[in-house]
C-alpha cells in the first residue's frame, strides 16, 4: 500500500490542495500602511502577491460592508491595517475600526464565514519589515485554511 | 455616457518592466470596458510621458485616465497636474502602484504581471466612478508658531522674523538655548559654543516680530494648514519678568540648594535659579517643588532682599490662545539615561560622566570653572572616551547617534589642552564617522596631538584592580579588535558618549500635533531623503534633532529648512485645500445624528429645520468615520464613496481571465 501515501513529492500537480492561492484583499490607510508597504517595496522585500492593497484615507472609513462585498466577490480573505493606536493621523480613526473589526468578526460566522478570514493589523508608516511579515504570514495562515466558498454559504 | 478612459503603463526604466510585462498589461488594459487607449511608455513621468497624456486627452476626448506606475504618494500629483493641463479635472484620475506594490516585491514575473493586471483592472474599474472635484483656497494666516528654543528654534524663530512675519516661540524651560548652551566649544572649529550662540539668543529677545514665550507649553492644537489655533499653557516663573533686573541677589540669598538640571547633576542651583547669567531672559525662577515658601509656608529670603519687589509668589498658571497659520516643531532631543547599562557604571562610579556631564567640566561657568577635575579637585592622569553608548546598540538604539565621534574628539583634544600633553586618552569606538566638513581634518589634528584609539566596545568598567597600577583606579576592560586581544586599560575618569534619543514625551507632543513618531521614535519627516522637514500633516515642519540625531550645523541647515517651508505658505497668503472631505445627503440621511458624536473634528453640525446632519467642509479633514458608520450610507467621502470603492473591488476579484501568450509571441 506503500504507493497510496500521497506525500508532497508525490502530489498530482494541479490537486486543489497545491494549487489554491488565495485571493486577498487589503484595506489600507494612507498615513502608515500604505506609506509602509511603499517602504517595504523601497526596500525589495518579497512578499506573496496574493494581497492587493486598496487605498483608504484611514481604516475609520472602512464600512463593514466593503469587507462583506470583498467576501462576497470572491476574496478568500480581507485585511485592515492602519496607524498604531494613538498614532491616527485622523486623532482616533483607528479605534473606530477596531470596534467595527471586533463585531463584524462576532457576526461573520453566523452567515458561515471563518471569522479568521478578517484580520486587523497595526502598521506603522516607518514599518516596512512588519508589513512584508504581516502580508507573507496572513498569505500563509489563508492558504492553510483553503478557500472560501460563498455559494455554499447557509444563508445565501 | 460611458467614460473614455485612456490607461498609461510605465516602464519606470527597468524597474517595473523588468519583472512585469508592462506592454502586456497594456494590451490586457486596452481589453478593458470603456478603455479607449492603453499604451506603454519607459519613463511615464518624464515630459514625453505626461504630453502623450495631454495629447490622448485633447485628440481622443478622454474623459478618465489611469496611471500604472509607482506609489501615488510619489507622483500623483504630476500626473493629476497634466491631466489638468490637459484641460481635464484632476480628479478624473486614478493612479495604481505597479512598482512598489508589484514589481519590487513579487519574485516572479509571470506573478508580478498577474497582479499588475489585476490591479490596473481595479483602477480602471474604479475610475468609471470619479467626479470631478475643485480644490478650495483658504487664507493662510501670516504668523507662524516655533515650538522649542533650542539653537534651532532660534534659527528657525530668527530666520522667519526677518522676512517680517510675525514668530510665537513657545519654549518650555526657563531660558532659550536649549543643549547648545550647556555646550563649552564646538567641533571642530573649536569656536566656543556660548560665543556664537548667546548673540542669537539675545536677537531673539531683541526681535520685535519674535514673540517669546519661556515656561510655555503647547496643550491643544485645533484647525488645518493655514488657520491653526494654539492654545499654550504659561507656567509661573514666580518673578516679575518686567520688575526683574537680574541683578542675581536672590539667588545668592535663597538658603535652599538642590542639583542642577542645567549642570546635568553635578553641580547645585538654588531653590530660585536662572541657567547662567546669558540666559535669555535673565530673570530666575522659582521651583515650586523645593522652594521653602511653597513646601513648608515660611522663607520669603528672596521676595524680601529682592530690591526690584519682582518676587510673586501668587503668579498662577495662564492660558493664551494663538492664531497661526504654519507651526515649525523644533523639540530638540533627551540623551540616555547610561543607568540602564549598568556594566559601565554610571551612578556607582563617581569618576563615570555622561558627554553631557564633561561639557559641563569643561564649562567656564559650569561648576569647575572649566577646569577638568575630579571629584576630589585634582586632574585627571588617564581619561577613558566610550564611544557609541546606547547607539548602535541592538539593546537600546540601532540608529548612530551622528554626533559622539566628533565631541570625543573635541574631548581629546580639550584633555590634552586643560590637563596637559602627559594625560593620557583613550577612545574605545567602533568605527569612526567623521563625515562633516573639516570633521576628517580634525580626527588627523586629534591623532597627531598623541591620543590613543582602542577598536571596540567595552564589556565592563570595574574597579576591582587585579594589578598593582589599577590600585585606586576604574578599569576598562575590553577588546581590542584589531589587534584581537583582551584588554584592561586603568584610567582616573571615564566619559560615555550616550546616545541622542527622542524626547521622552515625543508621544504626546506628536499626539497634540497630530504627527506621527518613526521607529526610532523621533518625528517622521514626509520623505526621508526629498522631504526631510515637512510632516504628513500639511502646515506643520520639522527643525533640528526632534527628526533625528544632528550636529548644530545639520541642526541649523535643517531649521532654515522648516522655516523656508513655512515661510513659503505663509508669503504666498493662500493654500488650496484638498476637495475630498465628507458630504452627507440631506435626502437619504434620517438625522440619527450617530455622526456627529463620532466626528473627531466636531465638523457635522445638524439642521433643525430640515432635520439632517450637515458638514462644514472648512473643519472636515475627510478621515470618513462618519461614511464608515452612517447606517443609511448618507454620509460619504468624496472620491472614496461606496460606488468607487465597490467598483475598485469589483476590479481587483473579477478580473478578465488571464491573458495567454505563447512564450515569444507577440513581442512586438
Amino acid at each position: 500500500m506503500q504507493e497510496l501515501i500521497v506525500t508532497p513529492e508525490t502530489a498530482p500537480l494541479g490537486a486543489p490542495e497545491a494549487a489554491f492561492e488565495p485571493a486577498i484583499v487589503a484595506f489600507v490607510c494612507n498615513w502608515c500602511t500604505y506609506t509602509a508597504a511603499d517602504l517595504a517595496g523601497t526596500a525589495r522585500m518579497v512578499q506573496s502577491p496574493n494581497v492587493r492593497l486598496i487605498r483608504m484615507m484611514c481604516t475609520g472609513m472602512v464600512d463593514p460592508k466593503y469587507i462583506i462585498k470583498a467576501l462576497l466577490e470572491g476574496a478568500d480573505a480581507v485585511l485592515v491595517s492602519g496607524c498604531h493606536p494613538g498614532d491616527c493621523h485622523y486623532i482616533n480613526g483607528n479605534y473606530k475600526a477596531r470596534r467595527r473589526m471586533k463585531l463584524l468578526k462576532e457576526i461573520l460566522p453566523r452567515f458561515g464565514i471563518d471569522e479568521r478570514r478578517l484580520k486587523l493589523t497595526w502598521v506603522g508608516a516607518s514599518e516596512g519589515n512588519e508589513f512584508a511579515a504581516t502580508v507573507n504570514r496572513f498569505a500563509a495562515d489563508i492558504r492553510e485554511l483553503g478557500p472560501i466558498d460563498t455559494r455554499r454559504l447557509p444563508l445565501l | 455616457m460611458p467614460s473614455r478612459i485612456g490607461v498609461y503603463v510605465c516602464h519606470c526604466g527597468t524597474n517595473i518592466a523588468g519583472r512585469v510585462d508592462s506592454p502586456g498589461v497594456a494590451r490586457f488594459a486596452a481589453g478593458l470596458k470603456n478603455v479607449v487607449v492603453a499604451r506603454d511608455y519607459k519613463f511615464m513621468c518624464s515630459d514625453p510621458g505626461q504630453d502623450m497624456i495631454i495629447k490622448d486627452i485633447r485628440e481622443m476626448g478622454l474623459t478618465r485616465v489611469v496611471v500604472a506606475s509607482c506609489s501615488p504618494r510619489l507622483h500623483e500629483k504630476t500626473f493629476q497636474k497634466a491631466c489638468q493641463r490637459g484641460g481635464l479635472n484632476p480628479f478624473l484620475f486614478q493612479m495604481t502602484c505597479i512598482r512598489e506594490h508589484c514589481s519590487w516585491v513579487v519574485a516572479d514575473p509571470a506573478e508580478a504581471t498577474a497582479k499588475a493586471r489585476t490591479l490596473v483592472a481595479a483602477a480602471v474599474a474604479r475610475v468609471n466612478h470619479h467626479d470631478e472635484l475643485y480644490s478650495r483656497v483658504e487664507s493662510v494666516h501670516p504668523d507662524v508658531l516655533v515650538v522649542g528654543g533650542g539653537i534651532a528654534g532660534i534659527q528657525a524663530a530668527l530666520d522667519i522674523a526677518k522676512s517680517g512675519h510675525k514668530v510665537h516661540l513657545v519654549e518650555r524651560g526657563p531660558s532659550i538655548g536649549g543643549h547648545m548652551a550647556q555646550f563649552d566649544k564646538t567641533f571642530p572649529t573649536l569656536d566656543c559654543a556660548a560665543c556664537i550662540s548667546t548673540p542669537k539668543m539675545v536677537a531673539v529677545a531683541q526681535e520685535t516680530n519674535i514673540n517669546l514665550m519661556t515656561l510655555s507649553e503647547v496643550v491643544e492644537v485645533k484647525g488645518y494648514v493655514g488657520n491653526y489655533t494654539v492654545r499654550v499653557r504659561n507656567n509661573p516663573r514666580y518673578v516679575n519678568q518686567d520688575l526683574c533686573t537680574g541683578c542675581g541677589l536672590c539667588m545668592e540669598k535663597c538658603p535652599k540648594k538642590v542639583p542642577s538640571e542645567f549642570e546635568e547633576g553635578i553641580g547645585t542651583r538654588k531653590a530660585i535659579h536662572r541657567n547662567s547669567p546669558q540666559s535669555v531672559p535673565n530673570t530666575p525662577v522659582i521651583d515650586p517643588s523645593v522652594c521653602l515658601q511653597f513646601v513648608k509656608g515660611k522663607c520669603g529670603a528672596c521676595k524680601k532682599y529682592c530690591p526690584s519687589g519682582a518676587i510673586d509668589f501668587e503668579q498662577q498658571e495662564s492660558f493664551l490662545d494663538l492664531q497661526v497659520g504654519t507651526i515649525v516643531l523644533a523639540t530638540g532631543f533627551d540623551i540616555l539615561d547610561p543607568g540602564s547599562l549598568s556594566q559601565y557604571g554610571f551612578g556607582r562610579y563617581p569618576e563615570v560622566y555622561t558627554g553631557l556631564q564633561f561639557e559641563r567640566l569643561n564649562n567656564a561657568v559650569g561648576p569647575t570653572g572649566g577646569k577638568i577635575v575630579m571629584k576630589n579637585g585634582k586632574p585627571p592622569e588617564s581619561v577613558a572616551i566610550l564611544h557609541c553608548v546606547g547607539s548602535r546598540d541592538t539593546n537600546h538604539h540601532e540608529y548612530c547617534s551622528r554626533v559622539c565621534c566628533m565631541y570625543a574628539l573635541k574631548y581629546d583634544h580639550l584633555i590634552k589642552d586643560k590637563v596637559g600633553h602627559h594625560a593620557r586618552v583613550f577612545n574605545f569606538y567602533i568605527d569612526m564617522r567623521c563625515f562633516g566638513k573639516g570633521y576628517e581634518e580634525f580626527y588627523r589634528r586629534v591623532q597627531e596631538e598623541g591620543v590613543t584609539f582602542i577598536r571596540g566596545r567595552p564589556a565592563e568598567i570595574t574597579d576591582q584592580a587585579q594589578r598593582p597600577e589599577e590600585e585606586g583606579k576604574l578599569v576598562v576592560i575590553g577588546e581590542d579588535t584589531l589587534l584581537g586581544r583582551p584588554v584592561r586599560v586603568p584610567v582616573d575618569m571615564v566619559v560615555l558618549c550616550t546616545a541622542m534619543e527622542p524626547r521622552r514625551d515625543a508621544a504626546e507632543v506628536a499626539r497634540v500635533f497630530g504627527i506621527s513618531q518613526g521607529q526610532d521614535g523621533f518625528f517622521l519627516e514626509e520623505h526621508p531623503k526629498l522631504g526631510p522637514v515637512s510632516t504628513a500633516t500639511d502646515g506643520i515642519f520639522l527643525a533640528g534633532t526632534c527628526q533625528g540625531p544632528k550636529d548644530i550645523p545639520d541642526a541649523v541647515a535643517h531649521a532654515s529648512g522648516g522655516a523656508g517651508q513655512a515661510l513659503a505658505l505663509a508669503a504666498r497668503g493662500e493654500v488650496s485645500i484638498s476637495p475630498t472631505v465628507s458630504w452627507i445627503n440631506p435626502d437619504i440621511c434620517v438625522g440619527c445624528k450617530i455622526c456627529i458624536g463620532l466626528c473627531a473634528y466636531s465638523a457635522i453640525e445638524f439642521d433643525e429645520r430640515r432635520k439632517v446632519s450637515v458638514i462644514n467642509e472648512a473643519m472636515c479633514k475627510g478621515c470618513g468615520s462618519c461614511a464608515g458608520h452612517c447606517p443609511s450610507g448618507a454620509a460619504q467621502v468624496r472620491h472614496f464613496n461606496e460606488k468607487q470603492v465597490f467598483a475598485e473591488l469589483e476590479g481587483l476579484l473579477r478580473p478578465a481571465p488571464p491573458v495567454r501568450e505563447p512564450a515569444g509571441a507577440d513581442v512586438a
